[in-house]
């Protein structure tokens, strides 16, 4: 048993905080970054493809570099602690994930290929109105006429849709089930509608109406086992991702207590507020002990265990990104409610990782569900 | 990082499993498993079996029976313990004076002393709260005044549990009332059947004697019986506390606790309940981040300071066992009104036991540094507040 990094996780870690530290760590550039579209910044896209973090996830036949998921989380941790725009979680772990865990030789080799370079951001195009989080598709159908593969129906909030170079799209199969399909962006009978997200993203509205369509993989497959999979993956690296956030969150509103006055001395004089400070402190490093169990598990885990993992992360963090970033705004007091002032896009963020992927509340269903199922809970392997 | 233990830790994890579950009479594991409050010569027969093979004071230094585990080993120990519903060593002799007279202790005192309450051939009680001080122990007023060869102890103590089978007392006595109030402490050693010492019992809210007050009327204590330097006291009370908090944290008692209640959950079709299963599946969930915290901080603490996280694991494992006492209570239901019946009772055990077990436990949120102690230091110590 070891939770420590080795020394090129190390080294990792260190060069990803330089990469993004230097674009972010001064608010006002976050800020106006994602003020204009697509809401991150190219360059730095580009230099995240440049120092091999796009690539990470995928193997070294496909483009990639072929990492575990503890770097993944590295990356995703550090793009949390600066609230970094770039859409690594959507594109490459979620988008890629399953271009990787469905795509033929050929389609990873090309999709992922670009991808990793940076020249091709992808977007998952699974979420449908008025459904929750679900692995099948009904809004969006498939057609196929003599090998010639269509869609019709509405996705609704696609991350990046309106900006994404290929769509990664999840359909109901003319015979049931659900299949991937790849969908370029500038393709015939797309309609994309972009707007802003409350934590500086953007999302889009995307409708088919008879869109050319490439399967993902063997055509008129059922892959909705696959998209959980990829999709439980894609909840842990969110989860370290919120880990990032939340360290910063309280690290920020800490210096906040110690340097504000008021009454002529400096809040952290009051009680009732350094005593919340220190909820928050236990709140985070539950959330971070999960956060960081289930990262492991996915080295080592079956897809049951990996789902089990991605629940339990997910509803701790999940609780603790509601508290933490709830009592960071509260202890900032007014300059906490301002767009100007950090503290407020961190709370943002962590409701938006909450609802991209499933709340406490789908996740404490699963895990009541299946609550008689087992004597104790066993971290250990 | 990995998740599994090496072949070593996991070989050592299955000796600990053996030991446990082999060694340890089962009367007395079934009394913890059934929450039945154990007896004196329970818990003196199960220290003296851990202790004849050498694992009851692992934590003491090698030459008087301590193991040179690591932090991970250490924490095994203890959750197997736990988990085979064994109880743990006497924790006034193996986590709190055993160190101290290890680590300040004379040579004679360390003779004295040690072998015995390795082997709980003395009971320790601890006398360190007073009616005055509580958190803020350092304005304790037992006063200790030297006259030959002995000091004259007077005051009263508070608290004392299970003070009623304590052969032996350590305190923390004024020595000096001139001085800043944590320089004139001092920590003697006292023996109970000294003349003057009276021990009465304190009633506490689940009907049951845990705690006593302890009275000092001109009780005389030979001078050698201090243990470290005059007024040294609250350094060594520092290094009590600070190891009484990292052994704090109950996690495996707890999931025995909570693996139970869902059987009686299930035996009483109550965990068909949504709202009762997610009750259940939130505190698992939590009882595992804790599990994690602790197996975080004892595998980053290995220069033998305690993690400065570990006021967390004191005070979220306190919580977490509360909680588990509340939903057992909660599962009784009606049945849990029937705390005084007998076992003539058509109600189960358990259902009877529920309300004194989760009254007496909000104590454990109050002792070893209460959570609001905790969450000073959390403030202060790791978010510099």
């Amino acid at each position: 048993m070891d939770f420590t990094y080795d020394e090129e996780q190390q080294a990792l870690r260190e060069a990803v905080r330089g990469l993004v530290g230097k674009a972010y760590s001064d608010y006002e550039q976050r800020r106006q970054t994602v003020a204009a579209d697509p809401g991150f910044d190219e360059a730095q896209w580009g230099r995240m493809a440049e120092m091999g973090l796009l690539g990470l996830p995928f193997s070294e036949d496909d483009g990639g570099v072929g990492a575990g998921p503890v770097e993944i989380s590295i990356v995703a941790e550090e793009l949390g602690r600066v609230v970094a725009p770039e859409p690594y979680l959507t594109s490459v772990v979620w988008a890629g994930g399953l271009v990787s865990a469905v795509g033929t030789a050929e389609q990873r080799a090309e999709v992922l290929g670009a991808l990793s370079a940076g020249e091709s951001v992808l977007a998952p195009a699974l979420a449908e109105p008025g459904r929750r989080w679900t692995n099948d598709a009904t809004a969006v159908t498939a057609s196929v006429d003599s090998d010639a593969w269509t869609l019709t129906g509405t996705k609704e909030p696609v991350p990046q849709g309106a900006r994404a170079d290929v769509l990664v799209v999840s359909a109901m199969l003319p015979e049931g089930g659900t299949g991937l399909f790849l969908v370029a962006g500038d393709a015939e009978g797309l309609t994309r509608t972009g707007y802003a997200t409350h934590d500086g993203g953007r999302a889009a509205k995307v409708t088919f109406d008879g869109t050319a369509a490439t399967p993902l993989g063997e055509p008129g497959a059922d892959v909705a086992a696959s998209i959980a999979t990829v999709t439980d993956l894609t909840r842990i690296m969110a989860c370290n991702e919120a880990v990032g956030a939340m360290e910063t969150a309280l690290r920020t509103t800490s210096a906040y207590l110690t340097s504000r006055k008021q009454f002529g001395v400096t809040l952290n004089t009051f009680q009732a507020l350094t005593f919340r400070a220190a909820d928050m402190y236990i709140s985070l490093e539950l959330a971070k002990s999960l956060a960081v169990w289930a990262t492991m598990v996915v080295g080592s885990g079956s897809p049951a265990e990996i789902a089990e993992a991605s629940q339990r992360a997910s509803l701790q963090v999940a609780r603790a990104g509601r508290h933490i970033g709830q009592e960071a705004i509260q202890l900032h007091g007014g300059i906490g409610m301002t767009a100007e002032y950090s503290i407020g896009a961190y709370t943002s963020r962590l409701t938006a990782l909450d609802h991209l992927l499933g709340d406490a509340t789908f996740h404490l269903r699963s895990l009541a569900a299946a609550v008689g199922d087992h004597a104790e809970v066993d971290p250990l392997p | 990082m990995q998740l599994e233990l090496s072949a070593e830790d996991a070989a050592f994890r299955d000796e600990m499993r053996t030991f446990f579950t082999t060694e340890v009479p089962q009367e007395i594991r079934d009394a913890v498993a059934n929450r039945r409050e154990l007896t004196k010569d329970q818990i003196v027969e199960s220290q003296r079996v851990l202790n004849a093979h050498g694992l009851a004071v692992p934590n003491w230094p090698v030459e008087w029976g301590g193991k040179d585990w690591s932090p991970l080993r250490r924490h095994i120990w203890h959750e197997e313990m736990q988990r085979a519903d064994v109880p743990a060593p006497l924790a006034f002799n193996a986590s709190m004076i055993g160190p101290v007279i290890a680590h300040f202790g004379s040579q004679e005192i360390k003779e004295r002393f040690l072998p015995a309450t390795a082997n709980l051939d003395i009971w320790w009680s601890q006398g360190f709260s007073e009616p005055d001080a509580g958190s803020d122990l350092a304005s304790l007023r037992t006063t200790a005044v030297r006259d030959g060869d002995e000091f004259v102890v007077n005051g009263q103590k508070t608290w004392t549990t299970l003070g009623q089978y304590g052969d032996w007392i350590f305190t923390l006595v004024r020595t000096d009332p001139d001085v800043k109030k944590q320089a004139g402490i001092s920590m003697l050693l006292i023996d109970m059947t000294s003349p003057g010492l009276t021990v009465r019992p304190i009633e506490l809210i689940d009907g049951g004697h845990e705690v006593n007050e302890v009275w000092f009327e001109d009780v005389r204590v030979p001078a050698e019986n201090m243990v470290g330097e005059l007024n040294s006291g609250w350094t060594q009370a520092k290094f009590l506390l600070g190891n009484e908090r990292v052994g704090v944290a109950p996690v495996g008692a707890t999931k025995r606790v909570l693996a139970q209640a869902k059987e009686w959950a299930r035996e009483t079709g109550q965990l068909d309940d949504l709202l009762t299963a997610s009750r259940v599946a939130e505190l698992e969930n939590e009882l595992l981040a804790l599990e994690l915290t602790a197996l975080r901080v004892v595998a980053h603490s290995a220069d033998g300071k305690p993690h400065p996280a570990s006021s967390v694991l004191k005070l979220k494992g306190t919580e977490l066992q509360q909680a588990v006492s509340e939903l057992v209570v909660d599962l009784a239901g009606p049945a849990s009104l029937a705390s005084g019946a007998g076992d003539d009772s058509d109600l189960p055990w358990w259902s009877r036991r529920a309300t004194p077990a989760y009254l007496n436990l909000r104590k454990a949120s109050i002792y070893g540094g209460s959570n609001e102690v905790q969450r000073q230091i959390i403030a202060k110590t790791i978010l510099g507040l």
